[in-house]
């Protein structure tokens, strides 16, 4: 039973550590004048896709979303401070994939940030760093990193609970458990005096719980307004993917505009 | 008479001011946002509120132009009766969609930030929802149609990156997909989340 659960929130780790949404289609086109040419990303197996997601969407509705609401009722602070603590954390996985992605000074200003709030911000809880200057930048990960190598997406796929995917993100969080994580190999990897293999699962879930209470409005809104709910998750997931390996604030630039110039209604 | 002449010319310079007065993009968000935020914080009931809504949208959201992108590469097959119908439809599912996300913000605070004209038809407003006790600080960046420059129509709102127009148009193109091309089970999903 305990190995069972172990295991279930091993997968709900990954919810969080994939910033997943859930679901897919057919083919996705999507274009990038900046860096990248033409890519597409292939739905090869669409049908199951489907049933996989529709299994998550079960779950979601029986465990995560009211769990999440219940998480709502804590006070701001302590959700705050929750938030916050999870956030350094993510500090382990990030800073490696700033170097490895060459953001030499994004590396620096990260391990500055997890030094600082470590310490002074009692385990993360407060974000101290900030107050000093150094704000909170994008997260990284190792799929990530694989796109930024060049690496192309592969197949367009639905993991059991923790939802949307493609072959390179899930190569991409396996490196999570081969070394990849300071956080994993000091709780789990390696038997070290400090730390519980609980720690890491509790953490994981608690992340899984603090995304979903953040966009319990938004989930809701999407699903109401869905004529396919399925193919505008896979779309939100693969828009928020392809932004987050190109480094972009500019968002516009991550849409190919040719359709919008052809359309004259004017 | 003199008088009247004078009258005339100036309530004609005023309404000839008025009507080739260009708008910027970014005067057109905050028009709109201010608009929406009374209708939303007012005690009018939910039905009322959605009625005004779809009147700001009517006014400043190029509708026609939304369905044409979000339908892709299939409006070239269309013929008349089927873009006819499309456009009816889509209309229809537009504004139930627009209004059913924004009813649920009782008072929502949108700062306009910056705007920036991105190509000869198009001008990109930068925004943010600030931060409430329930939902997080979310940057909602605005595409505007600035063919016309008296009347900017907004084409597709970009939440965290994410683009609406973008998602809608996945979001057809399986239904197509997964039909055979057929429109009119794209239709028929309208109607079906017009009755729901």
């Amino acid at each position: 039973m305990k190995k069972i659960l172990i295991f279930y929130i091993f997968l709900i780790s990954q919810f969080v550590t994939l910033n997943l949404y859930a679901g897919s289609d057919g083919t996705l086109e999507i274009k990038n004048k900046t860096k990248e040419s033409t890519s597409e990303v292939k739905d090869c197996f669409e049908t199951v896709n489907r049933g996989i997601f529709a299994f998550n969407q079960g779950l979601d509705k029986i465990f995560f979303k009211p769990v999440a609401k219940g998480y709502r009722y804590l006070p701001k602070p302590i959700r705050s401070g929750t938030s916050n603590a999870l956030n350094n954390l993510s500090n382990v996985v990030t800073v490696p994939n700033n170097i490895l992605q060459g953001q030499i000074k994004k590396a620096g200003i990260n391990a500055l940030r997890f030094s600082i709030n470590s310490t002074l911000g009692i385990a993360g809880i407060f974000d101290v760093a900030s107050y000093y200057g150094l704000n909170k930048l994008e997260k990284e990960d190792y799929g990530q990193t694989l796109g930024t190598w060049g690496i192309k997406e592969g197949c367009y796929f639905v993991l059991p609970v923790l939802g949307p995917s493609t072959m390179r993100d899930t190569f991409g969080s396996i490196a999570n458990f081969s070394g990849g994580d300071a956080w994993y190999n000091v709780t789990v990897g390696n038997n070290t005096n400090y730390f519980e293999n609980s720690d890491y699962y509790y953490s994981r879930l608690t992340a899984g719980v603090d995304f979903r209470a953040k966009n319990l409005e938004a989930f809701d809104s999407l699903e109401k307004n869905s004529i396919d709910l399925y193919a505008s998750v896979r779309s939100l997931y693969i828009q928020d993917r392809k932004r987050k390996i190109l480094n972009l604030d500019e968002t516009t630039e991550t849409m190919n505009d040719d359709d919008w110039e052809e359309i004259d209604t004017q | 008479m003199l008088k009247n002449k004078l009258l005339s010319l100036i309530f004609f310079y005023l309404l000839f001011t008025i009507s080739t007065h260009a708008k910027e993009p970014s005067e057109l968000i905050n028009e709109i946002v201010n608009e929406a935020s009374k209708i939303l914080s007012s005690s009018d009931p939910v039905e009322s509120k959605i009625i005004k809504l779809n009147d700001i949208a009517e006014k400043s959201v190029d509708i026609d132009g939304i369905g044409m992108y979000t339908l892709g590469k299939y409006r070239k097959n269309l013929n008349e009766d089927q873009k006819i119908k499309y456009k009816k439809l889509f209309r229809s599912y537009f504004l139930k969609s627009f209004s059913s996300r924004l009813v649920d913000y009782s008072n929502p605070k949108i700062n306009v930030i910056s705007e920036k004209k991105i190509s000869e038809k198009y001008t990109i407003v930068k925004t943010v929802l600030e931060e409430t006790s329930k939902n997080p600080r979310i940057e909602i960046d605005w595409r505007i149609y600035t063919k016309n420059l008296k009347r900017p129509l907004i084409r597709d709102l970009i939440v965290e990156g994410l683009s609406l127009a973008r998602t809608q148009k996945e979001e057809f193109k399986s239904i197509m997909q997964n039909n055979n091309n057929d429109i009119n089970f794209l239709f028929k999903s309208f109607e079906e989340f017009l009755i729901k």
